[in-house]
């Protein structure tokens, strides 16, 4: 089962690469999506198709990033007929070709049970995610593209390094060396501490790097801000949830070695100097993809203030990776409408989205709200839950900062976001072609359909799931 | 034993000349000149040799090799540039640099917690080393393609680790990893080919559009 949720997209991406007509060639998008959606979620019904091999075994937190992901994908495949129709000057040959491919890298990285694999699924996404940076083949996207796949290099590189250091951690103690985290688990208490310890540190760069943690982020602004919207959702929702996946397994391996409080530390260190510095970047941001951009280093952050404090905090943590991702497809979404309309993502020249697109500028306001915490939406709940497992830890201080950093962001995001759908349209934008069309706002709204109802009940099965990856990030086989 | 050691001496050398060049197409020779002695240094290391061994050793060769310095000299042609600019430290201070990096590494593996097993030889202090004058390399150059270069020899100290861990590296995954590297080299020469064209040079000090105003 995990071959056909691999292969199967890389095979639609050979078949994207051959179909001459720029045209019809980015139905493959949904129709493939459609496919694996429905695999996935029959994957997911039958706990018996779980073990493929022993490198390929879908464990609970693979099942929620590979869900999330899927959805996601899903949703923007819909989103991407329609932007790629408005942009038919442009061949789309590689950028449906990439997309469907890293869909099926994608699958691999939720499936590898094996660290070594999962590194070459986690470096293949980069580079196949790099030609849809520079979609738009201009000055400032190739210098953004560079910049990405520069930085995205030599941090997953480190991660290698890392990687490496963790199988020589079984030497000392006399074991085989072996990167199968079923073996490691088992093994964790024997691992020599110090190639333990240096593993960890050159994997948080490393995959940190990927996820966009400060002060590894410097490429998340540009390739965010460059890209077209569809692909900061698919980054900030899909390429960083995956990141976060492989970055869980090294948090796991030192968990079950004893080495909790130590990596509690660093991680809540990074989580937060992460929060601080989005929040630092978006006071005053006046370009509204890049404020994305820091919002996402934002909620990284929170993901690694939530591993941080672990235990009550773990629930929260694993929820905010699903609301995170659904709410990231709203605000790119909308905000590629917006760019589209106005021609600019500058709030000099954008403003009163609300009159100009009524749906995308209220959607946009709305993910905004919904991002920031602000009830009922998703995030609020997930939000709420880690700092409910800050104060049940008794961790005041480490709670007292999440509130202030939640709330500098707020009001960065918040001035920024009301200049934008607020006011009246300048009157040159009212003669750019783009209205808000079937393709591009019902999957936007979908997304919003999705964050809101989270934020009113999570659904038993969802619930099932997320207790059983806290379970399992708790437990050693 | 003797053999591996001096080996890895050799590669040690070569990241002090390549510190120590300027023009960019002595560099590429002297890079890839190390990656295939990287590739050599596994059929060394065993004494039986099995099929995935010397299956591994031929893909390292040929690729770092041969097939990325390829790469990169065709990138080099297509841009006519011969050497790197000014770099950020000069030539000299960035080799001592490099050198006393290297010497520092080698003292301090001997604090190290390391295995017993393959305890004599130098591998981990030249890996280590390597990775940092990789390092070097990747700030302290400016055009694209000594950039290029500096990651190249990143991954060559990472590669030089990965000998230690064959029993956890099985073929699949390290074929996977090779492959990466290729792709890898692959996209990263069409963007720095695409900097040339758009930006008249491949200084990278020419991307700096992309700030925070």
């Amino acid at each position: 089962m995990a071959w056909v949720l691999i292969c199967f997209p890389i095979i639609m991406a050979a078949l994207a690469a051959a179909i001459p007509s720029n045209r019809w060639r980015p139905w493959l998008l949904p129709v493939t999506a459609l496919v694996h959606t429905a695999l996935t979620f029959w994957v997911l019904s039958r706990p018996d198709l779980a073990v493929s091999s022993a490198w390929l075994v879908l464990d609970p937190p693979g099942k929620i990033i590979l869900l999330v992901v899927s959805t996601l994908f899903l949703f923007c495949s819909f989103y991407c007929v329609g932007y790629l129709n408005y942009r038919q000057e442009r061949s789309n040959r590689i950028f449906v070709a990439c997309l469907l491919t890293f869909l099926g890298i994608m699958s691999l990285v939720t499936w590898a049970h094996h660290l070594g694999l999962m590194w070459v699924a986690i470096e293949a996404t980069t580079l196949s995610t790099a030609p849809l940076i520079y979609f738009n083949h201009s000055k400032r996207s190739i210098e953004a593209t560079w910049k990405y796949l520069l930085v995205g290099s030599v941090g997953i590189a480190l991660a290698l390094l890392g990687t490496f250091f963790l199988a020589y951690a079984s030497l000392p103690a006399g074991l085989t060396p072996t990167l199968t985290l079923g073996e490691l688990l088992h093994n964790a208490p024997l691992l020599s501490k110090p190639w333990l310890r240096a593993s960890f540190v050159l994997l948080l760069v490393g995959y940190g790097t990927k996820m966009g943690l400060a002060p590894m982020h410097t490429w998340k602004p540009d390739a965010y801000g460059e890209a077209p919207g569809v692909v900061g959702a698919i980054f900030a929702g899909g390429v960083t949830s995956c990141a976060f996946l492989a970055f869980l397994r090294i948090y796991h391996i030192c968990a079950a070695a004893g080495e909790g409080p130590y990596i509690s530390r660093l991680l809540l260190f990074m989580g937060l100097l992460s929060m601080a510095v989005a929040g630092l970047f978006m006071v005053g941001q006046r370009d509204f993809k890049r404020m994305l951009a820091y919002s996402s280093v934002e909620h990284m952050g929170i993901l690694m203030v939530g591993l941080g404090l672990g235990g009550p905090a773990l629930f929260g943590t694993m929820l905010h990776l699903v609301t995170n991702g659904v709410t990231k497809g709203v605000l790119f979404l909308s905000a590629g409408n917006i760019h589209r309309a106005y021609a600019s993502k500058n709030t000099e020249q954008v403003s009163g989205a609300m009159r100009r697109l009524p749906l995308s500028g209220a959607l946009f306001l709305a993910g905004f709200l919904a991002i920031t915490g602000s009830p009922p939406f998703g995030p609020f709940i997930s939000e709420f839950a880690i700092l409910n497992g800050a104060f049940d830890n008794g961790r005041f201080w480490v709670a007292g900062l999440f509130l202030l950093f939640l709330l500098v962001v707020f009001m960065g995001m918040g001035k920024t976001v009301l200049k934008v759908v607020q006011g009246r349209a300048p009157l040159e934008v009212h003669d750019t072609p783009y209205h808000d069309g079937w393709l591009t706002a019902a999957p936007p709204v979908a997304f919003m359909v999705l964050v809101l109802l989270l934020g009113l009940y999570i659904p038993a099965p969802l619930r099932a799931l997320l207790n059983d990856a806290v379970q399992f990030l708790g437990s050693r086989p | 034993m003797e053999m591996l050691n001096a080996l890895l001496v050799i590669v040690l050398v070569l990241n002090l000349f390549a510190l120590g060049t300027s023009r960019i197409l002595s560099v590429i020779h002297i890079v890839a000149t190390q990656g295939a002695l990287l590739g050599v240094i596994p059929l060394l290391l065993h004494e039986h040799l099995s099929l995935p061994v010397i299956l591994a050793a031929a893909a390292a060769i040929l690729l770092k090799g041969i097939v990325i310095p390829s790469i990169m000299i065709r990138s080099l042609r297509a841009a006519q540039i011969k050497r790197e600019v000014e770099p950020l430290i000069g030539l000299l201070p960035s080799v001592i640099l490099g050198a006393l990096a290297t010497a520092f590494v080698l003292l301090f593996s001997k604090q190290l917690p390391l295995a017993a097993h393959p305890v004599n030889t130098l591998i981990v202090p030249a890996s280590i080393s390597t990775v940092l004058v990789g390092f070097i390399l990747l700030t302290t150059r400016f055009k694209a393609l000594s950039q290029v270069l500096g990651y190249l020899v990143l991954e060559n100290g990472i590669f030089i680790f990965g000998m230690l861990l064959v029993q956890a590296i099985p073929l699949v995954v390290e074929m996977g990893m090779f492959l990466d590297l290729f792709v890898g080299v692959f996209v990263i020469s069409i963007i720095t080919n695409h900097i040339n064209q758009a930006f008249s040079s491949m200084d990278t000090r020419m991307l700096v559009s992309l700030k925070e105003e």
